[in-house]
């Protein structure tokens, strides 16, 4: 027999444990993409059905029906309705929960409509007993013409039998569910004369949606004058909504039976804890001082060995490799370089995994709920707790969180004030920053005074946020309406699998997505600080061993004051010596002037641009990490450290203002469509950041 | 009549009309419709948004939106 290749599509409501299912027939075997041109997480993955069948499975976006009020919604429609689309499924899973199946349904009966085989999934069966539900799956069957699974994704109990029904599909009927034409039979019939050859229901989705799909064009439809105004087909839609609702009751009032005294549930209980008006709040704070600080401590250990590694690594190379421009290269440029990227790998794996078991877990929505009222004050809503909270792994996927808000002016300002919040980019330069002048002791006998001083940095994250966010509130004037719709799922213990497949491909996805920036940088940079124009960079050793006051001194001496004067003439030395002026009130010299040239494309650069730069700048064999050269910096004229208190104050603050990231501005252009928003984002940023750290100084100096 | 907004908590109503251009369409689909049943389960700390069980669906919802509703108390 030949081998034949499925292509399945996985659909359903959010927190309907599809994601879950995903992960269990696919394993590892995923790939995370974008869909072309927008920024909707796309997942692919393969699964062995039997023998002789294999499945290709697209784990859709959740959505609670096909009428679209999201991008990430809009690409279910979209597949849905184009049959020439190469992702177009020959089989449908609609993923259900069972405690949930009444309103799960709803979508079920939309895309039977489309007439796509579909095979209904119901997870999450282990919880039956404990809810006191039984159903009849037989008769559900011959109602909802269509064959079920009864899975437990976290149980893994029935994916065996799911895998035999997608690979026996063509035993599937594509009979519709029921009849939607009937809400308004004039209007459908002529829709159907107009359009012979084209499904009604598909037709009516495209009248409704917002959306494209394959020859037939909305504005032919609307040629053809089935157009109504939005608020007469948003009443058939409500008319369709409840006609389904009917027809899911009639099957559920014998199929599904719920008996309520067998029922049990730690929903109220834990719902009346963690949503109290005073203990909700304790927990809410007492959790997120939690995973601060444990984000410091856990990583310190692996990020001061990868640090000192990756030292050690370069020190190697150098002695170990003949002499000459590629091994400057590789230890100088490249080494340093891949080690700034790969020391940012304990610390975002750490917030995703509290991010993602937050979510997981249900908690994250009642967050929003506590939120929303305090949050509105300043122009937010509940639902922006969300992206501030992700912002301290990332912005750019906390903006794209940010779609879930309904309301256009609360997103448009949650977008702008989220890159305010202590990104995981930022830590690095922190963690580097406090520990060379913050003294490393305990205040009140058990708070570490650069643990505090990190918590403080995020909490002025935070405040700035919500300080923008109410200037913003009170400048921008726009009015629209609220659509606020939360769904409180159930409480549920988050599953190791799914939270370390997420950990994994974000990590790996902001890794490489950083990465490759912050390496291409690292080897200009290497070129930069190591070329340069004119005599005094070429004749370097003559000119440092002729000066008067170099004649007395130790050969190794000697050869330091060589390269740091190299250093100064080279592209790099005169690119910062350009600068100093602007940020010589700042505290900064020119070699740090540089880190923050180069940050500005993303600030996790600046470590390793300092890392470069005091490799090329120094003449020593020893093994030294980059605290210790950082350390070990003295300004040439007063013989003070360059890291001092007041730099560094300075340093801090202008990190945690400053808009320094490319992604974050591109994520931003493309979510608000208009480069106009991220413009104003950079502008009130940098500027706000330079202020800041301007006043900082001049007072502490 | 009274709306949605003012019911307490643990207050069950019929749900009896909505003005189907305020209310977001994604809270009729979850069930939120008129003949269904509606249960006020908890408000939020400072009085908005409230907490509901509407045909099994649990959401949370804003003031504003609960005016839209018309309902009709069943206990009291």
């Amino acid at each position: 027999m030949s081998h034949k290749n499925l292509k399945v599509a996985l659909i359903g409501n959010p927190n309907t444990g599809k994601t879950s299912v995903f992960n269990q027939l696919t394993g590892l075997k995923q790939q995370v993409g974008n869909y072309p041109g927008i920024t909707v997480e796309k997942k692919i993955g393969y699964c062995k059905l039997n023998e002789n069948t294999k499945a290709t499975i697209l784990d859709l976006p959740g959505t609670y029906s096909l009428n679209a009020s999201s991008i990430d919604e809009n690409v279910v429609i979209e597949l849905l309705l184009n049959r020439n689309d190469p992702n177009f499924p020959e089989v449908a899973v609609v993923v259900t929960e069972v405690e949930n199946l009444k309103r799960n349904l709803l979508l079920f009966t939309q895309i039977k409509d489309l007439e796509i085989p579909t095979i209904l999934a119901i997870n999450m069966s282990d919880r039956m007993d404990f809810k006191g539900i039984s159903l009849d799956i037989p008769h559900l069957e011959k109602e909802l013409n269509t064959k079920i699974a009864l899975i437990s994704s976290r149980k893994n109990i029935g994916l065996d039998n799911l895998k035999e029904l997608i690979a026996n599909s063509q035993e599937l009927s594509t009979k519709p569910c029921l009849n939607a034409s009937s809400i308004d039979p004039a209007y459908f019939d002529g829709l159907r004369n107009a359009f012979p050859k084209e499904l009604l229901y598909k037709l009516w989705l495209v009248i409704t949606q917002d959306v494209n799909f394959g020859n037939l064009q909305r504005n032919e439809i609307e040629e053809k004058s089935f157009a109504k105004p939005a608020s007469e087909l948003k009443k058939m839609q409500q008319k369709e909504t409840i006609k389904r609702y009917q027809f899911i009751n009639d099957v559920l009032k014998v199929g599904y039976i719920v008996d309520s005294s067998k029922a049990k549930g730690i929903r109220a209980v834990l719902d009346k804890i963690l949503m109290h008006k005073v203990f909700g709040y304790f927990i809410f704070f007492g959790i997120l001082m939690l995973i601060f600080q444990s984000v410091f401590s856990w990583s310190g250990i692996p990020m001061d060995f990868i640090d000192e590694s990756f030292a050690k690594l370069s020190s190697w190379t150098k002695t170990a490799m003949p002499p000459g421009l590629l091994t400057e290269l590789i230890s100088e440029g490249i080494i340093p370089g891949i080690g700034g990227v790969v020391i940012f790998i304990p610390q975002i794996a750490f917030l995703f995994l509290f991010i993602s078991i937050l979510e997981e877990s249900g908690y994250m929505s009642r967050v929003v709920f506590l939120m929303d009222k305090i949050m509105r004050r300043f122009g937010l809503s509940g639902k922006s707790v969300v992206p501030l909270i992700s912002g301290t792994a990332c912005a750019i996927p906390a903006i794209m969180a940010a779609r879930n808000i309904e309301n256009w002016k609360e997103r448009l300002i949650t977008i702008l004030v989220t890159p305010f919040t202590t990104c995981s980019a930022r830590l690095p330069v922190f963690a580097i920053l406090i520990s060379l002048v913050i003294p490393d002791e305990k205040v009140l006998g058990f708070i570490n005074l650069q643990g505090l001083t990190l918590m403080i940095l995020y909490l002025l994250g935070f405040g700035m946020a919500i300080f923008s966010a109410y200037l913003l509130n009170k400048i921008l004037k726009f009015k629209s309406k609220s659509y606020f719709v939360v769904e409180m799922p159930n409480y549920r213990m988050p599953l190791f699998k799914n939270v370390a497949i997420n950990v994994i491909e974000k990590t790996k996805a902001f890794v490489f997505g950083a990465g490759k920036i912050i390496l291409a940088l690292s080897i200009i940079l290497w070129f930069l600080g190591s070329h340069g124009p004119g005599a005094n960079f070429e004749n370097a050793e003559q000119i440092v061993t002729e000066m008067p006051q170099n004649k007395e001194i130790h050969d190794e001496v000697l050869q330091d004051e060589i390269a740091s004067f190299q250093l100064e003439n080279s592209y790099i030395g005169i690119i910062g010596k350009g600068i100093e002026p602007v940020i010589r009130p700042l505290g900064y010299d020119w070699k740090i002037g540089i880190a923050v040239v180069t940050s500005f494309a993303a600030r996790e650069v600046f470590v390793g641009t300092l890392a470069t730069i005091y490799n090329v700048g120094s003449h020593s064999e020893e093994e030294l990490t980059i605290k210790n050269r950082m350390e070990a910096e003295v300004n040439p004229v007063t013989g003070e450290k360059v890291f001092n208190f007041a730099t560094g104050i300075s340093l801090l603050l202008f990190y945690s203002f400053a808009m320094q990231c490319i992604s974050t501005l591109a994520i931003t252009k493309k979510e608000t469509n208009s480069w106009k928003w991220p413009m104003i984002q950079l502008g009130f940023m940098t500027v706000f950041a330079y202020v800041t750290s301007l006043i900082a100084y001049q007072l502490l100096k | 009549m009274e709306t949605l907004a003012e019911l307490k908590i643990g207050q069950k109503a019929l749900i009896i009309d909505l003005n189907s251009d305020s209310i977001p369409l994604k809270l009729l689909e979850m069930g939120c419709l008129p003949g269904n049943t509606i249960e006020i389960l908890q408000v939020a700390p400072l009085g908005d948004p409230i907490y509901i069980n509407v045909n099994d669906s649990f959401v949370a919802i804003r003031k504003e939106t609960a005016q839209e509703i018309s309902v009709e108390i069943l206990n009291s």
